[in-house]
């Protein structure tokens, strides 16, 4: 078992060890000034020093990006049930959505902020909420809509009712499109919290922290600040995979099957 | 009873597409009756309206003209009553479901109690020679168990109809002779009636009481063959003379019907 573990994720942890052991040497070698780029182990004693404060500051922004994960999953999924039981409409919505997809919603935030209150979380929270709505609805249509024709005619050949169909077959088929877009929207969140943060917002979030720290030229401590957003977006993104894996375990079983 | 037929087809005509360019007539004034414990076995060649007849008489799509009746009512009220079983030429399961949940998938819709519901996946599962696999995922099994899992699923709430589409058409050779076995094993402990759809002749005339050739654009009836073999059939009726006779007729008409196509 670990012995597998080891196999598959080896070549990243190699790849990872060797671009820092570049980097270092780079910085050393070429003598880079340090608000161009800081030598990885400049940034993690920075990263050791300032500890706590950083994981406050992280907390606050995750709480951000956590609460518009979960108001933008919510009503993606329930807009796609919703309009799920009239398939016609489902498509007809679906190219609509696509294109609010590709909108730049961030480049909304200021406006946002000023509705809310810079300082008020709610008005990140809505932004990532806003982010995270359209891929999540859209995945979720996409898992209700298309289905195998024969699993269809079966229901059929069972005169099983459309709220049959949704629940014995349009939903768990739905499921790993749903999950799926966790996994972008977990993303599409921590980016979404810290950057409408750049546009102001309180003293304690992320993304204020590092634009402060930056324009006073204190790199160091701006590059900890990303270290601790990137730690907070891949440890969502872990959450949800293990939480996948409980909820529809079928899925992955049959794609390692299908591999071997 | 028996002078009620369990299909009745009554000058079925079904056209796709009407009054468009890309308008087809699938099939043209079909008339059949199919009796009560009859093993029919629809065969043709490609695209001369094999599945079409028999989503018609699944209600999975309807005639343009004529009717048809299940059971002396008509395909919907039949549809709806849970009159037949299908099976499609893919097993068509869950992968959500173990192979007990995917049998027990058309109980649950017909609102069987949990009990019930075991026990008769179980019974299902030991007539297809599947049990122990109850709890084991599509995936896990081969394409022939995968697609004895779907018969077991048609019988399960034991329809006195069967209806099947080319079932046996991806699997290979040998496992294809066993599910023909099997199947006449079923057939005669369930005294279900089933409409078979396949391609292979020999496999037709060996199950069948009756065989029935469609010839295409539109698909009709070219003729219609009674098997007059004695049932059951041992493996070894394949090698008696009359055996040989129907199979080679079959073909000589498929022969015709294709040549015909080609002019
Ligand atoms: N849903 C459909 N729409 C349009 N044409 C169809 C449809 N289903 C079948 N057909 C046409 O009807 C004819 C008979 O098809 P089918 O019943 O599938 O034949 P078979 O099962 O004997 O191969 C073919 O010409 C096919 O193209
Ligand atoms: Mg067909």
């Amino acid at each position: 078992m670990s012995r597998t573990v080891w196999r598959e994720y080896m070549p990243a942890i190699v790849v990872a060890v060797a671009a820092l052991v570049l980097w270092e040497a780079a910085v050393r070698g070429f003598q880079i000034e340090r608000f161009l780029l800081p030598a990885p182990s400049a940034i993690v004693t920075n990263f050791i020093e300032n500890f706590e404060r950083l994981v406050h500051i992280g907390w606050f922004t995750t709480k951000e990006a956590l609460g518009g994960f979960f108001i933008g999953c919510s009503l993606g999924i329930l807009a796609a049930f919703i309009t799920a039981r009239w398939v016609a409409v489902n498509e007809a919505i679906l190219p609509f959505a696509i294109a609010a997809n590709s909108v730049p919603i961030l480049a909304f935030a200021p406006i946002v902020n000023n509705w809310f209150g810079v300082d008020n979380p709610l008005s990140k929270m809505i932004i990532v909420a806003v982010i995270v709505f359209f891929p999540v609805m859209i995945n979720t249509i996409r898992g209700l809509t298309l289905v195998d024709k024969n699993a269809l005619e079966l229901m059929h050949s069972y005169a099983a009712s459309e709220v049959e169909i949704l629940w014995k077959l349009r939903t768990p088929n739905a499921l790993p499109y749903i999950f799926n877009a966790f996994k972008i929207a977990a993303a599409l969140s921590m980016i979404g919290a810290v950057v409408s943060e750049y546009f102001g917002g309180n003293r304690s979030a992320l993304g204020v922290f590092i634009t402060q720290e930056a324009a006073l030229f204190r790199f160091e401590n701006a590059w900890s600040a990303i270290i601790i957003a990137c730690i907070v977006g891949i440890t969502f993104y872990l959450i949800i995979v293990a939480v996948e894996r409980a909820v529809i375990p079928w899925y992955f079983e049959q794609r390692k099957a299908e591999r071997h | 009873m028996t002078n009620t037929p369990t299909v009745s087809l009554k000058n079925v005509t079904k056209i796709f597409n009407p009054g468009q360019p890309n308008e087809v007539t699938a099939l043209k004034n079909i008339n059949l009756d199919i009796w009560p414990h009859e093993f029919v076995s629809l065969v043709g060649p490609s695209g001369c309206g094999k599945s079409t007849l028999l989503r018609l008489i699944a209600d999975l799509t309807q005639p343009t003209e004529g009717t048809v009746q299940v059971n002396g009512k008509s395909a919907y009220r039949a549809r709806i009553e849970q009159d037949y079983g299908i099976v499609f030429q893919s097993p068509t399961l869950y992968e959500w479901r173990t192979v007990a949940k995917n049998v027990e998938l058309p109980l649950e819709l017909m609102k069987y109690g949990r009990a019930e519901r075991r026990e008769r996946a179980r019974k299902m599962l030991q007539l297809v020679e599947l049990e122990g696999f109850e709890n084991h995922h599509p995936w896990q099994l081969s394409g022939g168990m995968q697609q004895r899992v779907s018969i077991a699923r048609a019988l399960a709430f034991d329809p006195a109809l069967l209806l099947m589409d080319e079932p046996f058409g991806a699997l290979d050779e040998m496992t294809r002779e066993r599910m023909n076995l099997e199947l006449q094993n079923i057939w005669d402990r369930t005294g279900a009636t089933i409409v078979f759809v396949t391609h292979s002749i020999p496999e037709a005339v060996f199950l069948s009481n009756r065989v029935v050739m469609l010839s295409p654009r539109p698909g009709c009836i070219a003729e219609i063959v009674d098997i007059d073999l004695p049932m059951p059939r041992a493996w070894e009726v394949r090698e008696d003379p009359h055996y040989f006779e129907l199979v080679n007729h079959l073909r000589d008409t498929l022969r015709e019907i294709e040549g015909g196509m080609r002019e």
